[in-house]
């Protein structure tokens, strides 16, 4: 006979008066972890999706107007090339990749484009898209590193034989957008002349679907030099790691650049924000319900056991049982009740966010170990806490009100 | 052994002051045999709480060999009924989900002995009552006289020098009430003291003495067997 004994034979002898606070604390748990589990691979997949589509946050001029986010940098207005250094010198979280860029417009053969200037091997890496089409590589960041399951590629290997060609684009190379290709029939290793210097086309980039398609990529610092300019340039694109701008990168941005404007693919971030938001309130509610009803069931259960008990307390304490030993009896048994209903809940939560994830979320689901800690964190919690209070009461009972033959 | 200095108890019921015992002194010598009698009211169970170290006397004192029980704190009061008390109860009080051996070792288990022993100790006490067969019955499936004698053999699992029982042949019939009231006679002929709050003349004739209670005052104590009333013969 142990004290577990003890605690064990009395739970089997009255399982079926435990049945509905322990479905309380199991259908809470389930959700929690059910919601947790598809919110933690939602995220994932939303982040790899704006990960997906390149850089996510332009910082402008204080004075540019954003009509449309993807050619928002042609425009007259400039600011220091040292903003870049600002945000490389920072220790901001979540910054992928920075892309400064300088946009001028140039006429080629009669016919008007964007010669844009650009940081080669950052500016690249920015392009998720073009290394989508086997071109360029990007560095592992925090957006590249999203692991939603079964949908991880491999890099190509075209990537790392153009990259070198990237990383050593002079000042005299360009890189031309399709459009600009096809429109001046050039192909690779024409020669261009651009502001009265003449390029050699180190690549024909492929159709991207947007107005990079119509430009001409060359040095940042060569495009300064022929622009006449100086050391500045008019929008840094950044890659920025979606779990960090929905902890507000953006706003971090703008305090470290009071005097420039930072602005975000707002619908895509909103969307995501809006995700997380909604799913980790709808996680809380249920942690509230749980608490609430899960609480409250346990309680009263607890609450109706000491006073269905009360005779066997009072020969307990006859037999010599200390108040101590009577509070650790109840308390073992709220223990096991959390441990149960905690284990329980992962294991039916996690199976029902596995079945459910695809359909609900169209995220592919995978167990999330973590969640055990997390479910039966909250399950002992809760059975502890509301028992807390039946077991000091029945620890006090006056034993001889509890045996009332006496 | 023990001994009730000037005992009082009052209660408060519905804002009334009732008083259960009245200022009762009574000397139990180590190995008596004591039967406590009177009507509904009269104070017995008041009197055999007071003696278990289970309710506080409003004045007066209560000595069980020489430690005055009162002195003590709870949890010291409920170390001495874990060594020296041993309680029978009218409706045996065992515990419903733990099985007759189970029942035996629960005052071994709260004494702090291995389970080893426990097991051992409680086979042993059952066999001695005459259950050595019903070792994994659980309460409800034994017999009234067997649900007594499982009592029985938990009340001695902790060897108690002192054994209060109350109206411990209560609800059971001739034959199972003389069995009991037989073991009760052995275990005091081993030296143990027994105090016994009975309705049942019979029962409290074998005791060494017969004390009787009214309104909470002892009107006669020291009686020899035999002396019990006529009238209160059942």
């Amino acid at each position: 006979m142990r004290l577990r004994t003890l605690v064990w034979r009395e739970i089997f002898e009255r399982k079926n008066q435990l049945a509905t606070s322990f479905l309380a604390i199991l259908f809470g748990i389930t959700a929690i972890v059910c919601i947790n589990n598809i919110t933690f691979f939602s995220k994932k997949a939303v982040a790899k999706e704006l990960d997906a589509l390149g850089t996510n946050i332009l910082i402008l001029p204080k004075s540019a107007s954003v009509q449309d986010y993807y050619s928002a940098d042609m425009q007259d207005e400039d600011f220091p090339e040292e903003y870049v250094t600002r945000l490389a010198m920072s220790d901001l979280q979540g910054l992928d990749n920075v892309s400064p860029k300088l946009s001028v417009p140039v006429d080629v053969r009669g016919k008007r484009f964007t010669l844009t200037g650009i940081l080669p091997k950052s500016e690249f890496q920015a392009k998720a898209a073009w290394q989508g089409a086997g071109i360029f590589s990007r560095p592992k960041g925090c957006g590249v590193v999203v692991d939603v399951p079964l949908a991880n590629k491999s890099e190509p290997k075209e990537a790392l034989v153009r990259k070198r060609v990237v990383e050593t684009l002079g000042s005299s190379e360009v890189l031309v957008g399709a459009d600009v290709a096809a429109s001046l029939g050039t192909k690779q290793d024409d020669a261009l002349q651009l502001l009265g210097r003449t390029f050699s086309v180190t690549g024909i980039l492929p159709q991207t679907g947007t107005v990079d398609d119509s430009r001409i990529f060359a040095h940042l610092h060569t495009v300064q030099e022929l622009a006449g300019k100086g050391s500045v340039i008019n929008a840094i694109e950044i890659v920025g790691c979606c779990d960090q701008i929905s902890k507000g990168l953006v706003q971090k941005i703008n305090k470290l650049l009071p005097e420039a404007k930072v602005v975000t693919i707002a619908q895509v971030v909103d969307t995501q924000i809006k995700t997380n938001r909604m799913m980790s309130r709808l996680s809380m509610i249920f942690l509230g319900v749980i608490i609430l009803v899960g609480g409250a069931s346990i309680a009263n259960y607890m609450y109706a056991n000491v006073f269905e008990r009360r005779r066997e307390i009072g020969t307990l304490m006859a037999m010599g049982a200390g108040s101590s030993l009577i509070l650790r009896m109840f308390l073992l048994k709220a223990l096991l009740f959390g441990l149960v209903g905690g284990i329980g809940g992962y294991a039916v939560g996690t199976a029902l966010a596995v079945t459910l994830g695809p359909r609900v979320a169209r995220v592919p689901v995978l167990p999330m170990p973590m969640l055990l800690l997390l479910a039966v964190g909250i399950s002992v919690a809760i059975a502890l806490l509301a028992s807390y209070f039946p077991a000091r009461h029945a620890a006090r009972l006056d034993p001889c009100a509890t045996l009332q033959e006496m | 052994m023990l001994r009730m200095e000037v005992v009082s108890k009052e209660y408060n019921h519905r804002g009334k002051a009732v008083t259960a015992l009245r200022g009762v002194t009574l000397d139990i010598p180590k190995g008596d045999f004591v039967s406590v009698v009177g009507s509904s009211g009269s104070g017995k169970s008041t009197l055999l709480l007071i003696l278990g170290g289970m309710l506080s006397p409003s004045t007066g004192r209560v000595l069980l060999d020489g430690e005055s029980l009162y002195d003590l704190k709870p949890d010291e009061r409920a170390r001495i009924r874990r060594a020296k008390i041993g309680f029978v109860f009218q409706t045996f009080n065992l515990v419903p989900y733990l099985c007759a051996m189970e029942n035996v070792q629960v005052p071994l288990f709260l004494a702090g002995r291995n389970e080893g022993d426990q097991k051992s100790r409680a086979a042993a006490l059952l066999e001695r009552v005459g259950l050595a067969d019903r070792l994994d019955h659980k309460p409800s499936e034994l017999s009234v006289g067997q649900q007594q004698r499982v009592a029985l053999a938990r009340v001695l699992a902790n060897d108690p020098a002192v054994i209060l029982a109350d109206e411990p042949t209560g609800n059971l019939d001739l034959e199972t009430s003389e069995r009991i009231m037989a073991f009760l006679r052995e275990v005091n002929q081993e030296g143990r003291t027994v105090v016994m709050v009975t309705h049942d003349a019979r029962a409290a004739e074998k005791g060494n003495r017969i004390l009787r209670l009214m309104e909470g005052a002892i009107l006669s104590a020291g009686q020899e067997r035999g002396a019990f009333p006529r009238e209160e013969r059942t």
